[in-house]
């Protein structure tokens, strides 16, 4: 785990590249404390900052084949490279290091691009082919390691972070009012494009070579993929529920299994939730590996779970330890958080992570296991039931009882008049018109947050010109998505929007790579997802039991009351973290001032003042006039912190090129 | 400030952060019209209830008094003729 950077094009010189080298690297000094490694040659040059999980003593990269003509920097896991490199020594290869990057220039020199469909992993790997002088960029499936882009003077520079890109071009550090868009309508920005005016993220499972003549080819390895839905009646998978949860368990020790590798110790953070809770036990009950396990606890009950952890601690009797978070935690900590995160987003819930990593860190642990995935892979979110419900209803439009099937899905909607008389109706009833559509099931979500849209200032609108969030998103999707079944499609949004987007970036590597904590997934080794993806719709929401099959995989290994636990979302107190006794804390009141306001551009001085105000006098209590406040903020401290960097570059005594170029 | 004055201006700061009146018409669709949510429902009659001395029973909030800043002007009259 770690950071990369690097850059390659014509006429780049070894000997100029390394102080661009250093400082596109040390940037990322946090997510690699344990070391930096350069390699420079006529053509490119390649920056690794390394935080040492396997093999310490001869890991150090960049590493490359045997003739020393294929060179990579790395960041991630290759969990199978055991198995590789066997198969590899076997077919006569040899290698100098224990690591597990060295595979990657074997692989290439024996399969060429298609090395990466060998990889079980999380990666974000840069590869230099001297003889044919071409640079390959690549990122694992599902998007759990960044990797970042941008064309300058005929080069293209990458990195793991944004931050590197703004040290050494300065014209990166621009806000695109499209991403800016985006970014509080959908939570986060469909690659490749981001916040930035310049940068581009690689998408993940996709593949971009850089040839000798410039030319660029972005090839997509794997995608998630869903079977036609009259191919997934139980009758054609598995006609016994029972035999697929056995062969689900099976596989899900396995994937436990090759993602406990690693030469230091492994951690892993228990929410108190069914997912988190199964990685623990799978750990426990078929591994000898000791672990030891983290979780957030939140001095207010309404995102509280302590109880359900301490009950998973005592059943488990796993050592464990508790951080405590509070609202100041998370003000203080926000400008900090986007720092990290580079792109706005429109929950508090990240920062509590980054406070979890840092004490992760402070324990001495590197590595941590978590659940994440789980919702997307085996449906447990409640935006699936939702949807389940909306098209259940729209068979019967005009019934009374089949809306109120929602009021059991929203706890709080059940004390409320609102669950009764027609509201139900009024509410849920907004958006039908789109239920052709394959973005049917977010079209509430997306709906909620555009209320961050009436904070926009009217040269940012002009700006984006007519913009339908819906149709945008829809042209980012696999052409034959409508032949996959409703709660596929459901699945394949969420696991490109909110998944890769923002749960395992601003929520995942980001907030543990601020201190050198690599996160793993179990749930999203490759092989489950693909496993469950053929499975029967009614085998993940069946009724209104989300994740079924898992909590049948998993039954045995939890106590009675985890297993049944609905899903508590994961969230963190949003507007109330900013303000206390009616005070915004200095930053804020500074940032969100109408003069600031203004001068930014991007939002309006006056829509942006209501909302402050409701929000300092406690009377914001939806999530779209949070989602709206934390989205204002967020972006203001992005804004701020592009401001920093062209500032920090403008005066640098020479600018990069003059380092870069001849 | 007449009454549904005073109501259109919480509508328009609330839900639409915004001081324009033409932002909003008196017979625009509060709920169909995306403006009000069922978070904004609640906030709306502690509002009422606060501003004009009025209490509102479980059975009194249905869709069709939210309807539009009117339609809420109108519930309060006959709240305040009792």
């Amino acid at each position: 785990m770690c950071g990369i950077a690097g850059f390659s094009g014509p006429g780049v010189m070894p000997d100029l590249a390394r102080p661009v080298l250093e400082r596109m690297i040390h940037t990322l000094a946090h997510r690699g404390p344990d070391g930096y490694g350069f390699h420079a040659e006529p053509g490119v040059g390649l920056a690794h900052a390394r935080l040492s999980i396997i093999d310490l003593a001869t890991g150090d990269q960049p590493i490359h084949n045997e003739r020393q003509t294929v060179w990579t920097v790395f960041n991630g896991e290759i969990f199978n490279y055991v198995e590789l490199r066997e198969a590899l020594e076997a077919a006569g290869h040899r290698f100098y290091t224990r690591s597990d990057t060295e595979v990657i220039v074997h692989l290439y020199d024996r399969y060429g691009d298609r090395f990466v469909d060998h990889l079980n992993g999380q990666f974000a790997i840069a590869l230099w082919d001297r003889e044919r002088q071409r640079l390959v960029l690549a990122r694992d499936r599902t998007g759990i390691r960044p990797l970042f882009h941008a064309r300058s003077a005929g080069r293209i520079w990458f990195a793991s972070e944004v931050k590197a890109l703004h040290a050494v071009l300065p014209e990166t550090a621009t806000l695109s009012p499209l991403g800016l868009v985006q970014a509080l309508t959908y939570w986060s920005i469909p690659d490749p494009d981001t916040v930035y005016e310049r940068v581009r993220s690689l998408p993940p499972g996709c593949l971009l070579s850089v040839e000798r003549d410039g030319r660029e080819n972005l090839t997509r390895f794997w995608d998630w993929t869903f079977p036609r839905a009259e191919e997934t009646s139980p009758a054609r998978v598995y006609r016994d529920v029972d035999q697929a949860a056995a062969d689900l368990r099976e596989l899900l020790v396995d994937a436990v299994r090759l993602q406990l590798r690693a030469d230091v110790p492994v951690g892993a953070y228990l929410s108190g939730g069914l997912d988190s809770s199964g990685i623990v036990a799978l750990i426990r009950g078929f591994t000898d590996t000791p672990v030891r396990t983290f979780s957030v606890a939140f001095e207010d009950d309404e995102f509280d779970e302590s109880v359900h952890q301490a009950a998973m601690v005592r059943h488990l009797g796993t050592d464990h330890t508790t951080l405590r978070c509070g609202r100041r935690d998370i003000g203080e900590a926000f400008p900090r958080l986007l720092r990290h995160v580079e792109t706005p987003i429109l929950r508090t819930a990240p920062a509590p992570l980054m406070l979890l990593a840092e004490s992760v860190h402070r324990h001495g642990y590197k590595v941590v296991l978590t659940g994440e995935g789980a919702d997307e892979v085996f449906g447990g979110y409640d935006l699936f039931k939702e949807a389940k419900v909306r098209r259940f209803w729209a068979r019967q439009p005009h019934s009374k009882v089949r809306p109120l099937l929602l009021g059991r899905l929203y706890g709080y909607l059940n004390n409320s008049p609102v669950s009764k008389s027609g509201f139900a109706q009024s509410f849920f009833g907004q958006g039908m018109e789109h239920l052709g559509r394959p973005i049917f099931a977010h079209v509430p979500r997306w709906s909620m947050s555009m209320r961050a849209m009436a904070m926009l200032s009217p040269e940012l609108r002009a700006c984006v010109g007519p913009w339908d969030p819906l149709s945008a998103y829809e042209q980012t999707l696999p052409a034959d998505i409508m032949d996959w079944s409703p709660l596929a499609r459901d699945q394949y949004v969420e696991a490109k929007s909110l998944l890769a987007g923002y749960l395992l970036s601003a929520q995942g590597d980001r907030v543990s790579m601020a201190h050198s904590v690599e996160g793993r997934y179990p749930y999203l080794d490759h092989r489950l997802i693909e496993f469950a993806s053929r499975l029967p719709p009614s085998f993940k929401v069946r009724g209104m039991t989300e994740k079924y099959l898992l909590r049948r995989a998993l039954a045995g290994l939890l106590p009675a009351d985890i297993l049944r636990r609905t899903k508590q979302p994961y969230r963190a107190p949003d507007s109330q973290s900013f303000f206390f006794d009616g005070k915004p804390l200095d930053y804020v009141a500074d940032l969100m001032s109408a003069d600031r306001i203004r001068s930014a551009g991007y939002f309006d001085p006056t829509a942006v003042g209501h909302l402050f105000e409701k929000c300092r006098h406690g009377g914001a209590t939806s999530f779209a006039d949070n989602q709206a406040f934390v989205g204002v903020l967020s972006t203001m401290l992005v804004h701020h912190e592009c401001a920093k960097w062209c500032s920090v570059v403008r005066d640098q005594p020479a600018g990069p090129d003059r380092y870069a170029y001849r | 400030m007449e009454r549904r004055g005073q109501i259109k201006q919480f509508v328009l700061q609330n839900f639409l952060f915004s001081d324009n009146e033409a932002a909003i018409g008196d017979e625009d669709p509060l709920i169909r019209g995306g403006v009000v949510d069922s978070i904004g429902i609640h906030e709306l009659i502690v509002f009422l209830e606060r501003n004009f001395q009025i209490s509102v029973s479980p059975e009194e909030m249905t869709p069709a008094i939210f309807d539009s800043i009117r339609s809420v002007d109108e519930f309060v009259t006959r709240k305040l003729a009792i």
